[in-house]
Formats: structure tokens, C-alpha cells, sequence
């Protein structure tokens, strides 16, 4: 996957920034996949997007991509 | 931009109109007459001279050069072709595919496949079976013999088969074979049996030899792969209507000479863009490891170019393991992720192990550098010496420096750059 990510939060809104701290988190990873491995082996529940830079990040490349309709 | 949708629309209704039929089997000088003109010898992959030749090639081309008897050995023969004295040229420039090494020479027997949707024809040689075979590099006296059966045995019967008859449509074999759990690369187990059941009764009605018949129907039966120079001979029937569609981001054909990787693009025409070729990863062969092993060769990623081999992994789970990719549940996700780097899906050729999702289709280059994921291919894997042969099958990516230097091309005939 790459280029724009659009997240839809479809959990209970946090009325309060404690809230986040006592509720259990809901982790979304976008990108290094060795993020959410390492949260997995902690026992935390993650869901990996794998996701990259068009290009793999060249500016001239995604440049191209852009002009060429990509 | 529409202009490259557009065109890219047009090529996708090519490919999936084409109606690929094996009609025939010809002399390789019948069929590409310029064989006949000095001691031309195609190759598979794009252009490359001797001097840049891996071993299994080398090996290949001292052997076909002794069968066409053009030295009197295969140390006559490398030294002739040192001094220059055959011409090299790609297959992919004269109609035609090779596996592997890919040898086409002008007495070699070619299968023909004709698009009947767009009046062309591709070849291909017969698919030699498998052990010790000049598409691996293989080049001895057994190579050779095997070769002569080809020429004067089989191939003159399966031609009289095919003639008596109305050809063989393919693109309906090819379905079933996805469905029985072939990819037409590495497995083409299910399709090698469809074709004999179809072609084995003409085989026995033209045959006056039961000895040749009983060895001819031997063959074909105990070789699980003799499909897959078919599906290659298919392919390229396939894509050739779509070469030189004016604007078009698609790829028309991916081929290795164990030296360089190549690739081309509609709208760009019959330029081959290429990179060095990658080394597989796979499984060996008792016996033997990733030190014997040849870069990556071969004109049967043509298959890939169609849609099929690693892009319709999805179908055959069997074959993830066979080429140590991992897991047969492995197997989807490879055909998912090609699916990022392609145009359509084909909803004639389905997979239906991933609910009948069609195989993922039409190479976008622009897709391929977006998302940075290279097409994936399954292959065999050549001993890197000459005249050895086969030591293993595995996955190897297309180099992605093919696919940048093709869009910057592209970009600048498009007007973008």
C-alpha cells in the first residue's frame, strides 16, 4: 500500500487525555513492521499496515508518478 | 492522465480477447526463414554478446552448435563462437520464446501458437524433459540425441496431429489447469495432462509406428513440465498485439539471459530496458547449493508477463514449496501483492482457492516503482558451470532498476518530463 491513508476510528470516543493512559490501547502501525513485532512480543495488540513512501521515498520518481497519473 | 488510461484500456481488451491456439509444429527455418542466412543462434533474454555469456549459456550454444553441425566438437564450437563466427540474437526478435538458455536454431521442430483474435503466431521448441537438457546448459552426446528424437520423431508426429484436426485452444486449458492447481511455470502438472488426453487420440490415428507412438506418449506423460513451453509459446502470442500501443504503461515482455534481466514497454515500444539479473532463492537439489547455482535465465517469464507462474501462486500451493517460497498458505499473498503492480484482474482465468479471484494482470510500470514491489517470478535454477544442467527451483524478483529507467523513458515520450 502506499500514498494517503485515511483512519477511521470506530472505537469510543476518549472524553478525557487520562482515559488513554487507563484504557487498554488499540494500535494501528503504518510502515517498519519490526514496530508492531516488537509490541506484539510484549503481548500489546497491534494491527500492521504495510505502507511505504511512493518511490520508496525518490522525490524525482514520485514526481514523475505524480505527473503521469499514478 | 486519460490519455494513458485510455491507452491502457486498450491494451488490457487485447490481452484478454486473445485466443491463443496450438496449430502446429514446423521446422524452426520454416517458421523464422532468416535462420537460414549464417549460423544464427536465438537465445533467450534480451541482446548480449559472448563475451558477457554466463556458462550454462555458453555450454548451450557450443552444443547447439554441434547438433546444427557447425563444429566438429563443443571445443571447436566455443572457439568458433569466440571468433564470432554465429550470430546471437534475442528470440523475442524473431516471434519466438526459449526456456532458460532458450536455443532456437533453424532444424529445430517449433510448436506455433496463433492468435486468432489477431492473425499472429509465436514458437517455441519442445520442451526437452527434465535431468541433464540443453536449456540448462546441458550439451553432451544423451543432450543431443534427445534432441535428434525431437527433430525426426516427435515433432513431425505431433505436427501430423495437430493438422488433422482444428488446433488446440489454450486459453480454456489454461483455466482448468488453474483450477487443478497449476501456475504454467513451475507446475504445469495438470495442463501437460489436459494437453495429451487432447492430443493423444489424433497422436494414435496418424502414427504408423507403435514403438514411436508408445515412446512419443512416454514422453509427454512423464514430463510434468512439457506444458509450460506451450503456455510460454501462448503468452507471447499474447502480448505481441500489444507492443507499440502510444502511451501505454504496460509491460509487454520480461526475459533473462543469466546475465541481464529485460524488460519491455508498449509505449515504448521494442526498447529493452535492463539491469543485472538476481540470483533466485530457493531449493537445491541433493547434492548440490547456492554456490552452483547461474543467475536467474530464460524467456518463460513470459508466463509472469500473462498473469500466470508467481502472480497466479494463489493457485498452487503445492508449488510454494517446490520453489521454498514458504508455506502452501504463503501462496495467496503473492499473488495479492502482484495484484498492487497490475492493471486488471483476468475473470477468465480464476483462482478458486481465493474465491475465484481473477489472476492479476497487465504489468503497470507505474505501479511497479509506486508501490516498490517487483514482479515476482518462479524459475529453475541452472548449474552455473557449463554442460551440468538443473540443481533447483526457486522465486527471484525482477530488478527494480528496470522498471525506474523504463518510467523516466516513458514519462519523457508522454510529455511529462
Amino acid at each position: 500500500m502506499t500514498g494517503d491513508i485515511k483512519l477511521v476510528n470506530t472505537s469510543k470516543p476518549i472524553s478525557k487525555p487520562n482515559d488513554l493512559l487507563e484504557q487498554t490501547p488499540v494500535i494501528i502501525n503504518v510502515g517498519l513492521e519490526e514496530f508492531s513485532e516488537e509490541m506484539q512480543t510484549r503481548g500489546v495488540k497491534v494491527i500492521h499496515v504495510d505502507w511505504r513512501p511512493p518511490a520508496g521515498g525518490d522525490a524525482e520518481l514520485a514526481d514523475l508518478l505524480s505527473r503521469l497519473g499514478s | 492522465m486519460d490519455i494513458i488510461e485510455a491507452a491502457n484500456k486498450q491494451a488490457l481488451e487485447r490481452l484478454l480477447g486473445a485466443d491463443p491456439v496450438l496449430v502446429d509444429v514446423i521446422p524452426a527455418i520454416d517458421a523464422i526463414p532468416a535462420l537460414g542466412e549464417g549460423c544464427k543462434i536465438l537465445h533467450a533474454g534480451p541482446p548480449i554478446t559472448w563475451d558477457r555469456m554466463c556458462g550454462p549459456m555458453r555450454g548451450a550454444i557450443a552444443g547447439i552448435a554441434v547438433f546444427e553441425g557447425w563444429a566438429y566438437d563443443l571445443d571447436e564450437a566455443m572457439t568458433r563462437a569466440a571468433n564470432g563466427d554465429y550470430e546471437f540474437h534475442p528470440n523475442h526478435h524473431f516471434d519466438a520464446v526459449g526456456p532458460m538458455t532458450g536455443m532456437t536454431t533453424r532444424s529445430q521442430p517449433l510448436m506455433v501458437v496463433e492468435n486468432r483474435t489477431y492473425g499472429n503466431r509465436a514458437y517455441c521448441a519442445i520442451n526437452e524433459g527434465l535431468g541433464k537438457v540443453m536449456r540448462f546448459g546441458g550439451n553432451d552426446a544423451t543432450v543431443l540425441a534427445k534432441l535428434a528424437w525431437l527433430r525426426d520423431v516427435l515433432g513431425p508426429m505431433m505436427a501430423e496431429a495437430l493438422r488433422s484436426g482444428d488446433g488446440i485452444k489454450l486459453k480454456n486449458l489454461i483455466a482448468r489447469g488453474l483450477t487443478m492447481g497449476d501456475e504454467m511455470h513451475q507446475r504445469n502438472v495438470a495442463c501437460s495432462g489436459l494437453l495429451l488426453r487432447e492430443l493423444s487420440p489424433a497422436l494414435a490415428r496418424v502414427s504408423k509406428d507403435n514403438i514411436a507412438l508408445s515412446e512419443a506418449l512416454a514422453f509427454m506423460g512423464s514430463n510434468d513440465q512439457f506444458f509450460l513451453n506451450v503456455a510460454m509459446a501462448a503468452g507471447k502470442s499474447i502480448m505481441d498485439p500489444l507492443r507499440d500501443i502510444e502511451n501505454c504503461s504496460i509491460v509487454t515482455a520480461m526475459s533473462r539471459n543469466g546475465t541481464d534481466f529485460g524488460i519491455r514497454v508498449s509505449g515504448t515500444g521494442d526498447r529493452w530496458f535492463t539491469a543485472p539479473v538476481e540470483m533466485p532463492e530457493g531449493l537445491y537439489f541433493p547434492g548440490f547449493s547456492e554456490a552452483d547455482a547461474n543467475p536467474d535465465m530464460g524467456d518463460s517469464t513470459i508466463v509472469e508477463t500473462i498473469g500466470l507462474g508467481g502472480f497466479a501462486m494463489g493457485a498452487a500451493p503445492a508449488v510454494a514449496g517446490f520453489v521454498g517460497a514458504g508455506a502452501a498458505s504463503d501462496a495467496a499473498n503473492f499473488t495479492r501483492s502482484m495484484r498492487e503492480i497490475t492493471y486488471a484482474e483476468n475473470p477468465e482465468w480464476s483462482i478458486p482457492g481465493m474465491d475465484y479471484a481473477g489472476v492479476p494482470t497487465g504489468i503497470d510500470i507505474r505501479r511497479v516503482v509506486e508501490t516498490g514491489l517487483a514482479p515476482t517470478i518462479n524459475t529453475g535454477i541452472a548449474h552455473r558451470e557449463p554442460g551440468i544442467g538443473q540443481v533447483g527451483a526457486g522465486v527471484v524478483k525482477a530488478p527494480m532498476a528496470c522498471f525506474t529507467d523504463a518510467l523516466r523513458v516513458f514519462a519523457h515520450q508522454v510529455g511529462v518530463a
